[in-house]
């Protein structure tokens, strides 16, 4: 596999190899067919491109820094450079697809967008894209996740947007997304939906992941700057998966630069209860895409879990499932306490606290340095995505450690 | 019976004043499998098809049915809940088809993908359905199926929809077999006030590019509506009214009870003798969904 063949990829009509396509009703085939022109578009457009890069500059706070992290890499044995996606406005990377969106929305000569959201980062940052660009939005929330996650309500009610809480199913992202689509396929005229992650029909996973890949191209040319050389490895998260792919997808054609995916692995695979796709599922079709997905015997959709609620999803972007199957990426599970234990060490280290989802990758990475020192013979130099900060997960942390009741 | 044969007697018999085709449309019912139990759902099958529904439409319980409004919701819930499994489908298909009414099931594209395409395609055949209807499954995601489907002699039932382009619904029809899907309004299965003004256009776009039968579906509730869309579609697709005849019974009698008197009223609706036609001015607004 080449770099100019990921460049490809997905082919004209979304697919990763077997992975991608639509798998939707024909009713919003007409909608996924406008946002894929628009977006071809965009992307070919100067224009588009310099708005775009305007308003990630002046207002997200973008190219975010990348940081050696001395105090964490002098504990782990490796020279840890951070990408720090938690300092962009918004406090994660999810700012950068949410603008790309929004901007298209306007493009497109829509004037209402709808989210889904599992703990709510995803619904704050289109409410607040909503809010700069004028337009009308609706955040889809299960009723179980508007409970746990109050302040993020609020803080999307304070931005303007409606938010719906879901009560159908498991009452959760899975089903808040089900909901986003049947609201879309009735007002598709003018409404935008605003999907949150790398994952659903063509052409979400490769336009979410357009709008992310800059965090990649600016931590590949800022550890060439740091250090001269490209770094051994990459790591992040992988919830549906648009940081992940955000920050591999510059550094697919660098042969030497191993890629590292860390998905929930929850209470352990053994349990049942993780959201491990790649350990513990199977490929099928979830929300539009064929990728793998957590299910039964019979493809119905079985419950993820995850400590981490940005992580707790059955499904996964199909470009992952792509990179999973040739080889190129490696996805590894993170238990609960694990990330737990890595988000105290960053805590303590550097005085950084993390998304818990970002702690599944610091600890992945510190799984994986053993290995790659051996191989290596010398200490790795590993970027790792901080996609977003912890200032959300304070209680569930709090909770925990015994510091909160 | 296949539902070739079903279209063709149908055409035999007398439709309502003012229908464009000749004959009657035909009335297709569509019930969970499993819902609430599995010997429940063949009696509710059986008893819609005793009272005057047609065809029954055999819907698999899907964990994230993103084209169904809240009462297929609810009925999938409550047979999945049951513990329903795709092999309980098949065998409610076999029953059902056993009677001798044509048998179609409809199905999110997951479960027979997990299943294998190909072997679900032989038991579908085996248990006796003549098609099936794919709401999330396009042409051109289909590969497999339209292989699968021709070996066993499956019809294929896609959808098109009012914002399908006039291309999109050549290409829809020409993978279609059996009957091609119309969903009427721009939204998700659930019966409505009034049925949609976008229905008679959209039939007229398929008429214009093929001579397949049409059914359309979404929003029908009662005979009067059925008589209404039985004037310009070959069938009228009846879901959740009939559902909800099961959910809002106290017990299973009177719930079979509700069942044969809406089936009976949809079979007078598309039929000449009707006396309870819609007045037209209720065909307005497609907006008044959901």
């Amino acid at each position: 596999m080449t770099a100019s063949l990921a460049g490809l990829l997905p082919d004209v009509a979304g697919h990763f190899g077997r992975y991608g396509g639509r798998f939707v009703p024909e009713a919003l085939v007409a909608a996924l067919n406008q946002l894929d022109a628009a977006y071809r578009h965009a992307m070919a457009d100067e224009a588009f491109q310099a708005e775009f890069g305007a308003l990630l500059r002046d207002y997200a706070g973008v190219p975010s820094l990348l940081y050696r992290a001395s105090r964490l890499s002098e504990s782990v044995g490796a020279n840890i450079l951070l990408k720090r996606e938690d300092l962009n406005h918004t406090g994660a990377h999810k700012v950068r697809n949410v603008l790309g969106q929004a901007l298209l929305t306007k493009r497109m000569g829509k004037r209402r967008v709808i989210a889904e959201t599992g703990a709510g980062q995803h619904g704050v940052a289109s409410a607040t894209a909503a809010a700069l660009m004028d337009l009308e939005c609706v955040v889809y929330m299960g009723e179980v996740d508007t409970e746990r996650q109050a302040l993020n309500v609020a803080r999307m009610k304070m931005l303007g947007a409606t938010v719906v809480p879901v009560t159908s199913g498991s009452r959760t992202l899975k089903d808040a997304l089900n909901e986003a689509l049947r609201d879309w396929v009735s007002t598709v005229e003018h409404t935008h939906y605003v999907i949150g992650t790398a994952a659903g029909p063509h052409p979400f996973p490769a336009m979410v992941r357009d709008f992310a890949r800059g965090i990649g191209v600016e931590a590949r040319r800022q550890c060439l700057d740091l250090t001269g050389t490209l770094p051994d490895a990459v790591g992040a998260c992988v919830g549906g998966g648009s940081n992940a792919i955000g920050i591999f997808h510059a550094f697919v054609g660098d042969e030497g630069v191993r890629l590292y995916g860390f998905e929930a692995g929850g209470e352990g695979i053994g349990s049942g209860r993780h959201a491990a796709r790649f350990s513990g599922g199977t490929p099928g079709v979830l929300h539009g895409t064929r990728t793998y997905v957590l299910q039964d015997d019979d493809g119905q959709t079985l419950e993820s879990h995850s400590i981490s609620a940005g992580l707790d999803y059955p499904g996964v972007g199909p470009e992952h499932a792509w990179l999973h199957d040739n080889g190129r990426a490696s996805y590894l599970p993170i238990t609960d306490d694990e990330a737990m234990a890595a988000f105290q060490l960053l805590c303590r280290t550097e005085g950084i606290i993390p998304a818990l989802e970002s702690a599944h990758a610091i600890a992945g990475i510190l799984k994986i340095v053993p290995t790659l020192r051996e191989e290596l013979g010398r200490e790795p130099t590993i970027i790792i995505n901080l996609s977003g900060r912890g200032d959300k997960d304070v209680e569930t942390a709090g909770a925990y450690f015994g510091i909160l009741k | 019976m296949s539902i070739a044969v079903a279209f063709e007697k149908a055409r035999a018999e007398a439709g309502p004043a003012g229908r464009e085709r000749p004959g009657r449309a035909l009335v297709v019912g569509c019930m969970p499998a499993g819902f609430p139990t599995v010997e429940g759902s063949i009696a509710s099958m059986k008893a819609m098809a005793s009272a005057g529904v047609d065809v029954i439409e055999v819907e698999l319980p899907y964990s994230d049915p993103v084209m169904d409004g809240p009462v297929i919701q609810k009925a999938s819930d409550i047979a999945l809940a049951g513990g329903v499994r795709t092999r309980d489908t098949l065998r409610i298909i076999e029953a059902v088809a056993a009677t001798g009414v044509p048998v179609v099931l409809m199905t999110y594209w997951n479960p027979i993908e997990k299943y294998g395409v190909d072997g679900f395609a032989r038991d579908l055949a085996a248990a006796g359905a003549t098609g099936m209807i794919t709401p999330d499954l396009i042409p051109d995601e289909a590969e497999e199926w339209l292989a699968a489907s021709d070996r066993y002699g499956i019809d294929r039932t896609f959808l098109v929809s009012p914002s399908s382009t006039d291309d999109r619904i050549a290409m829809t029809v020409e993978h279609c077999r059996g009957f091609v899907y119309a969903t009427s309004i721009m939204g998700v299965t659930g019966a409505r006030e009034q049925t949609s003004s976008a229905a008679p256009e959209l039939v007229a776009r398929v008429r214009a590019v093929s001579d397949i039968p049409v059914g359309v579906g979404l929003g029908v509730r009662d005979g009067a509506q059925a008589g209404e869309v039985g004037r310009f579609a070959d069938a009228v697709i009846v879901g959740s009214a009939l559902i909800r005849c099961v959910l809002e019974a106290p017990d299973e009698s009177a719930g079979l009870d509700a069942l044969r008197t809406l089936s009976a009223d949809l079979a007078a609706g598309v039929r000449a003798e009707s006396d309870a036609l819609a007045p037209l001015g209720s065909l307005a607004r497609p907006e008044a969904a959901l």
